[in-house]
């Protein structure tokens, strides 16, 4: 990033109460085998400017890829017409936000760079891991890729902020299909991209990639001769990457301040938490500790400072059970006098920040796998999300799962296909009776978090341990 | 870019790109692009609006069975990406050695030049701000406008040029009943070329109609089977669940289609039923990226039965197929008219739901074709072949060949058509034609 940029950004900025200019860029390269033919490299430079002023109250954005300096000039008069559109007519007096003037740098890990494996050797990789997922006949397809992107930012504001933020992100993917007639059963490396993380080539050996193939393919082949899951009430045990759907959509997203602000009634919902919860709201059993932590460095949403030049850093958003405080940035905290974090982020250079979860972790405790396992006389072991829903007030969901074992007798005993549950956010937490230690904890993610209008899709990082949930209806396919 | 339109500037980097290239090289060029203005609305307030402008240029370059691609972002202003294009240009030529030959490269050969051209109508964004937030004293009103051009436009070395443009808006929004709990609100899309405030202003008030059915005491049923009318925008859902891997080639050939059942065990529809692709009325460009013009329409699934799939331009070479889609996710999905008449919906209802949206659906079985989802905004109980009461959300789960087969009682005679609102990455050219959909039965189970 040159300093030329820089100094162009900075000579930009209006004589307005509040201007910032976030440059972001990023390059990605996506990689493919699938059924042993490797597909076209698909790679993208995406690079621009997103203008924010606050004047008379008002605020407008102005988003462009012209990032010469008459590109930055008309973006500078766009953004004042709408901040100028907007005076005395939003949600709040922007204008009386004391916006952050954040000073510093933030660089992600990256152990084994990307750009120093050759294209040659990554799609060695690929051809290798695709090759042990075809081990039968019945398997109908079957596919590897790695997606990575270099993103580069910088963010400079009126009041004297200045922030360079360098990131790698690495979602290496793999699946299997097995058919036999009409019965289809898919397996994935932690779902759609559920292995995300931050860093170089390293993450590969993190997510076991060179060994999982084998496994994932005769777990596929299983799952054709398996039973379907058992319809009842019963305990049910949920892997980390099936974990990591269950926080995001039943913890996350209902604490988005935004969202219980109304801001997002029109498309992404509104959340069954209301303010006056914050503080005394039992959200969870007293097992139940949860973090915002955007420090973690592998984990695929970290950072050092967010979209709105607020500082990043851990917080207890659930502790002992208690709900604590929401996921909500700066603007957010000014609007609803509510206890917030630094998530105000956005997608890309043409969106403008919004309440986003980032990292989002449960905590670990003290059960082992085998000891939450043991407690169960009937229950359901779910690994691996594939199904999700859950209704506007993030309250009535039901989602479903890749792969399952019965338990039976405190054992795992066969596996059963086609698992779902359903409940309801705001008493399911309660039910949670074990957490698994540090052991059973995975670090898992997706790139596809989808919210806000215009509509952003967004990366979010979830590490979490196994735990057992009593009491919850589960049930199988058709 | 002020001597240029959008569609000269990409013809004449078109004409300097295609001339760079040497030997047996052939060079593909895309750009998609647009200009949109953006504000989001509050109880009635902006939370936020500004406008992007964004213009992508996709440059492929084949030699043989190799290709690679790289897509840029564009200044507009030409010198600058010039330059910037031929230093990709030169790149994909170091990498394309290096690059594994692709037994399924598919491109056009056949030179077929198109172009969609409308005129721009729209009115300015300050005018239409004033008339939403107009409508929305004294109401709850939440919601995104959205409009300003949008361009998409295909080039390559053997000649061919298309071009697509589109001047739109999107008025996406809700009015919410006060005081009620939840999410007891209607939802009313406004979309179109040219903003009309009496068009909008009926809108507005049949959206205040239906609020004041909103705003009497909500009804709670019991999980069981109900008899259900599903308005065209919570059919469009339903049935627009299924774009999500049902009609493509590769979802059949590799058998994950959730439409299954109708390959490997002669499961149907309703023969009442027949979708299609339909792109010769929708708002999607008519050409892909591969350079191919779609057809005017794919039948997707004919008097019940399975019909035909979409077929990209590399399934087409992989499954040795004719090329019908860009991807293989429709974009203008038509479901054909019935016969039940409007008025006679709430009658052929009798006691049931009438569902104006179905929100975040899923698979719950995919290779059965099950779907879950829920209901959303305004939902009402139908007693009486009348409209009782809101009803509160409740969660369904159902198959596809039971909704539109054996369960499916009548299709609306009038349809809805629906402009997506969605703006991911880029407005949406996405569209669907719906009618309604009465159906027995409807498994709701939370």
């Amino acid at each position: 990033m040159s300093e030329t940029l820089q100094a162009m950004l900075r000579s930009a900025i209006p004589a307005v109460d509040f201007c910032s200019m976030r440059y972001q860029r990023s390059r990605d390269e996506l990689l493919t085998v699938r059924q042993n033919v490797p597909e076209p490299v698909r790679r993208y430079d995406d690079a621009g400017v997103m203008v924010t002023i606050c004047h008379d109250g008002g605020l407008g954005y102005a988003a462009t890829c012209d990032l010469t300096p008459s590109g930055l000039t008309e973006a500078v008069r766009r953004a004042k017409r709408f901040a100028a559109m907007t005076a005395r007519k939003g949600v709040t007096d922007f204008g009386a936000i004391a916006m952050p003037a954040p000073q510093g740098e933030y660089v992600g890990p990256e152990e084994i760079p990307w750009a120093s494996v050759s294209l040659g050797e990554k799609f060695d990789r690929l051809r290798k891991a695709a090759a042990r997922l075809k081990i039968d006949d019945r398997i109908v397809d079957w596919e590897t890729s790695f997606w990575h992107t270099d993103a580069e930012s910088l963010y400079i504001t009126g009041n004297g902020g200045c922030v360079r933020q360098q990131m790698n992100y690495f979602a290496p993917a793999m699946s299997v299909t097995a058919n036999q007639g009409s019965q289809t059963q898919t397996r994935t490396l932690g779902s759609l991209r559920g292995q995300c993380k931050q860093g170089g080539m390293e993450v590969l050996e993190m997510c076991q990639f060179k060994h999982a193939p084998r496994q994932l393919a005769e777990e596929a082949l299983a799952l054709l001769q398996a039973d379907d899951c058992p319809t009842g009430t019963m305990p049910l045990l949920l892997a980390s990457d099936q974990m990591m759907l269950q926080i995001h959509e039943s913890i996350g997203h209902p604490l988005e301040l935004d969202r219980i602000l109304g801001d997002e009634r029109n498309y992404a919902g509104t959340s069954f938490v209301t303010p006056e919860m914050f503080g005394t709201y039992p959200y969870g059993s007293k097992l139940l500790n949860v973090t915002f932590d955007p420090t973690r460095p592998e984990q695929f949403a970290s950072y050092g400072y967010d979209d709105e030049g607020a500082t990043a850093k851990k917080e207890f958003v659930i502790q002992d059970g208690i709900l604590r405080r929401g996921l909500g940035g700066v603007i957010s905290q000014a609007r609803g006098g509510i206890p917030g974090v630094a998530n105000g982020r956005a997608c890309s250079w043409n969106r403008p920040p919004i309440d986003r979860m980032a990292n989002l972790n449960v905590e670990p405790g003290d059960a082992t796998l085998a000891e939450m396992i043991a407690q169960v006389e009937r229950g359901v072991y779910m690994k691996t999300n594939k199904s999700w829903s859950i209704d506007d007030s993030r309250n009535k969901f039901q989602f479903g799962c890749e792969y399952a074992e019965l338990i039976e007798n405190g054992k795992l005993t066969k596996v059963v296909k086609n698992p779902n549950y359903r409940g309801l956010s705001a008493t399911f937490w309660r039910s949670l009776k074990a957490v698994g230690k540090k052991e059973t904890v995975g670090v898992f993610g997706t790139p596809y978090c989808g919210k806000g209008e215009p509509n952003q899709c967004i990366r979010v990082g979830h590490a979490s341990p196994a735990c057992l949930f009593d009491n919850v209806d589960i049930f199988g396919g058709a | 870019m002020k001597e240029y339109t959008m569609r000269d500037y990409f013809y004449s980097l078109a004409e300097e790109l295609t001339r760079c290239c040497a030997g047996s090289e052939v060079l593909l060029m895309n750009l998609s692009g647009e200009d949109s203005d953006f504000a989001r609305f509050n109880k009635s307030l902006v939370r936020q609006a500004g406008t992007v402008t964004q213009r992508y240029l996709s440059l492929e370059l084949i030699d043989g069975d190799r290709h690679a691609t790289e897509t840029f972002v564009l200044t507009g202003q030409k010198d600058n990406d010039l330059a910037r294009a031929n230093e990709v240009l030169t790149n994909l030529r170091e990498q394309l050695p290096l690059t594994p030959p692709d037994p399924y490269l598919l491109y056009a050969t056949e030179v077929n030049d198109t172009e969609q051209i409308s005129d721009n109508r729209l009115g300015s964004t300050e005018d239409c701000l004033a008339a939403i937030l107009q409508a929305g004293q004294g109401k709850d009103l939440v919601g995104i406008f959205a409009q300003g051009s949008q361009f998409a436009g295909f080039a390559n070395s053997l000649g061919q040029r298309n071009w697509f443009d589109s001047h739109s808006f999107h008025f996406e929004w809700c009015f919410y009943a006060k005081n009620a709990p939840g999410d007891k609100a209607v939802k009313t899309g406004f979309a179109g070329f040219e903003w009309s405030d009496e068009d909008f202003a009926r809108k507005v008030d049949d959206a205040t109609k239906q609020l004041a059915i909103l705003a009497q005491p909500a009804k709670t049923i019991d999980p069981g089977a109900y008899r259900v009318y599903l308005a065209p925008t919570a059919l469009a859902e339903f049935v627009g669940l299924l774009a999500w891997g049902g009609f493509g080639v590769k979802s059949h050939r590799t058998k994950t289609t959730p439409l299954l059942k109708m390959i490997e065990s002669d499961a149907t529809m309703h023969e009442s039923v027949n979708l299609s692709e339909n792109t010769r009325e929708g708002l999607a460009p008519n050409f892909t990226a591969a350079g191919f013009v779609k057809p005017d329409a794919v039948e997707l699934i004919r008097a019940g039965r399975y019909g035909d799939c979409l077929v990209s331009p590399r399934s087409a070479k992989e499954y040795n197929q004719p090329v019908s889609a860009g991807s293989e996710a429709p974009q203008s999905l038509d479901l054909a008219a019935g016969r039940l008449a409007d008025d006679d919906i709430l009658s052929t209802l009798g006691e049931g739901i009438y569902a104006n949206q179905l929100w975040y659906l899923n698979y719950s079985d995919m290779p059965a074709g099950r779907i879950t989802g829920m209901t959303r905004f305004a939902t009402f109980w139908v007693e009486g072949g009348k409209i009782v009461a809101p009803l509160n959300v409740m969660r369904f789960d159902e198959t596809v060949f039971n909704a539109l087969g054996t369960n499916l009682l009548a299709l609306t005679e009038r349809r809805d058509f629906l402009p997506s609102s969605e703006t991911y990455e880029h407005r949406s050219v996405n569209s669907s034609r719906m009618p309604g959909a009465v159906i027995d039965d409807f498994r709701f189970t939370l």
